[in-house]
């Protein structure tokens, strides 16, 4: 069986695929990739499905071999990746010719890239899902010297590319009112609206703190609340007024106080946004969140016609490596050397 | 049905995730009993818009994309079935499971359960006696996967959680606030007293029974020796800590 050795990692890689839904009444959220849009466009890249799992770096990658020509796709936040010691584009698909050098280092912008094979990674699935969720002890970290099983691919093209969006850098997130929406005074929502948040340092795949200056948004006539269903995307008000957005590894149920819910369309550009970037959140009616939303799940689907061929550099074109993936239509099973 | 039945069932959207039906502002074993049998009979439906449904200590909530489906129309849906009958004295659901459990109460092992029996004034004996006494339901499960919110204890119960959080209470602990008992699925900080210890694990990601317990089950614990939950310990491969399984009828 193909795999991808581990040779060196950064902390917190890890398989993810969509989650692992059918288990909330059971407490277990769904989970999944912090970055589902990401997923999306790994399986739009290499044509292949969004079940696929794929690998999860969070800030840096690492250093990777195939043991057999693979095809990779790199999506979400961009870090400065190489293939044998040559520059390889973010947000499109290559060939990883075997016992080739696949380095991922930092990110440039974001926080959460991602590594799609051909095959997708076929680690063995728990509760029909290989997404790991380690606060559950689903799963573990990916660690240096660990061979990634890689499943059979049937698709063959590479050197394809997605126009890069920009949900990297923070910016303004549509929310819609949520259950305790009400519960808090007209005047506190609106300074939350016009409040310029930055994301905290404190952030993982269970929540994202947010920053801001002056006092915090707690309700003074609030009381305590029924423990009640939580949602990925919803943000919930601490007892000293300080807001997080609950991510993808939310607990199920929480007794904290929601003023909204980020659309799932926007979560992504949450999740992305590096330490520091400045979030702005604005209510949108459920009517046109729905359409809003709406619109995004259609476009996530068609993906797959956004995706055109690489245009290289010049300057690279005389590296044999590189021009082949040019043609696009180059067998992940043979290598490019004995076609060229 | 009761006088608040303007504001309570109440119907909700939750983000564009789902909706939500509460059935009272406090937590109640009532509110508890129609959230649970209210879910259970719109499962029951199989609408094709529900994707997954689950309960807390008041509410039914049911899964769905809101961008997708209608939340007007899911709203009528649900408000249909709603009228269909009184909620608050409706059966629980057929099929459920009885686990017994055997626990050490008090000793090292369980080392607050003089301070929560003080809390309830009650005798640290009589404390442990209405512990055991008492068939407790799976109020909700949640928190941490299959954890169980077990009730409802006697008012004496109605302990508020302690002031500070105790750093690290482990797997299985039984612990004790707000007429509640909270069997943990893994080592976690708590506001909550420390008034039990049992085997029982309550998520086996691993094996045939994932989830042991579900909204709606019961539990009744017994007493056991420090010496006993050592043997049960050695011997707890299938994470069962010698809990005994039967069904309902």
């Amino acid at each position: 069986m193909t795999g991808l050795i581990v040779q060196q990692i950064g902390p917190g890689v890890a398989v993810q695929d969509l989650g692992r839904p059918g288990f909330l009444a059971k407490g277990l959220t769904t989970s999944g990739a912090a970055d589902h849009r990401a997923v999306y466009e790994g399986a739009a890249l290499l044509r292949q499905s969004t079940d696929l799992a794929v690998l999860e770096m969070v800030s840096t990658g690492g250093t990777f071999e195939a043991t057999a020509p693979i095809r990779i796709a790199l999506t979400g936040a961009e870090m400065a990746t190489k293939i044998n010691g040559e520059t390889a584009a973010w947000n499109a698909s290559h060939l990883l010719p075997a016992n080739t050098k696949l380095t991922i280092g930092p990110s440039r912008d974001g926080t959460y890239g991602y590594l799609h094979v051909g095959g997708g990674i076929t680690t063995k699935a728990i509760l029909g899902s290989r997404a790991t969720h380690q606060s559950v002890g689903l799963g573990s970290l990916v660690a240096a010297g660990q061979t990634l099983p890689i499943g059979d691919d049937k698709g063959k093209e590479i050197g394809m590319t997605l126009p890069r969006d920009l949900r990297f850098s923070g910016g303004d997130i549509r929310i819609v009112a949520s259950m305790q929406t009400e519960d808090f005074d007209a005047d506190i929502r609106e300074r939350f609206e016009a409040t310029v948040f930055r994301r905290d340092p404190r952030a993982n795949r269970q929540g994202i703190r947010l920053d801001s200056d002056g006092t915090g948004f707690s309700n003074p006539k609030q009381l305590s609340i029924v423990s009640e269903v939580i949602v990925p995307g919803d943000i919930q008000i601490t007892g000293d007024g300080t807001p997080f957005v609950l991510m993808v590894e939310c607990q199920t149920t929480g007794g904290y106080p929601r003023i909204g819910t980020v659309l799932p369309c926007d979560l992504p550009r949450v999740a992305q946004a590096p330490a520091g970037a400045t979030l702005r959140f604005s209510f949108v009616s459920l009517g046109d969140a729905a359409a809003i939303q709406a619109r995004a799940s259609a476009e996530l689907l068609k993906l797959g016609h956004s995706a055109k061929p690489l245009i290289r550099d010049p300057h690279t074109m005389q590296d044999l490596l590189s021009y082949q993936l040019v043609g696009g239509m180059v067998s992940a099973h043979q290598s490019p050397f004995e076609q060229g | 049905m009761s006088q608040n039945h303007v504001d309570c069932p109440k119907i909700r959207s939750v983000g564009l995730n789902g909706v939500l039906v509460t059935f009272g502002d406090k937590a109640t074993d009532a509110a508890n009993r129609a959230a649970i049998a209210f879910r259970t009979a719109v499962d029951e439906q199989e609408w094709p818009e529900v994707m997954e449904s689950s309960s807390t200590l008041v509410s039914a909530f049911f899964r769905t994309d809101l961008a997708e489906y209608s939340y007007d129309r899911l709203r009528a849906r649900l408000n249909e079935v709603l009228q269909s009958r009184d909620w608050s004295n409706a059966a629980l659901p057929a099929g459920r499971t009885l686990w017994t459990i055997p626990a050490v109460f008090g000793t090292s092992r369980a080392p607050q359960l003089a301070e929560a029996a003080e809390a309830a004034g009650l005798t640290t004996k009589e404390a442990e006696a209405e512990l055991t006494a008492t068939r407790l339901r799976v109020l909700t499960v949640g928190f941490a996967p299959g954890q169980p919110y077990l009730g409802t204890l006697g008012t004496a119960w109605d302990i508020p959680r302690q002031v500070g959080l105790s750093p690290n209470i482990p797997a299985g602990a039984l612990v004790a606030a707000v007429r509640q008992i909270c069997l943990f699925t893994k080592d976690t900080p708590t506001g909550w007293r420390h008034v039990g210890q049992s085997a029982f694990q309550c998520f086996r990601p691993r094996s045939d029974i994932p989830f042991p317990l579900s909204p709606g089950d019961e539990v009744q614990f017994t007493s056991i020796t420090l010496q006993e939950l050592a043997s049960i310990e050695a011997h707890n491969a299938d994470g069962n800590g010698a809990a005994l399984r039967e069904v309902l009828k």
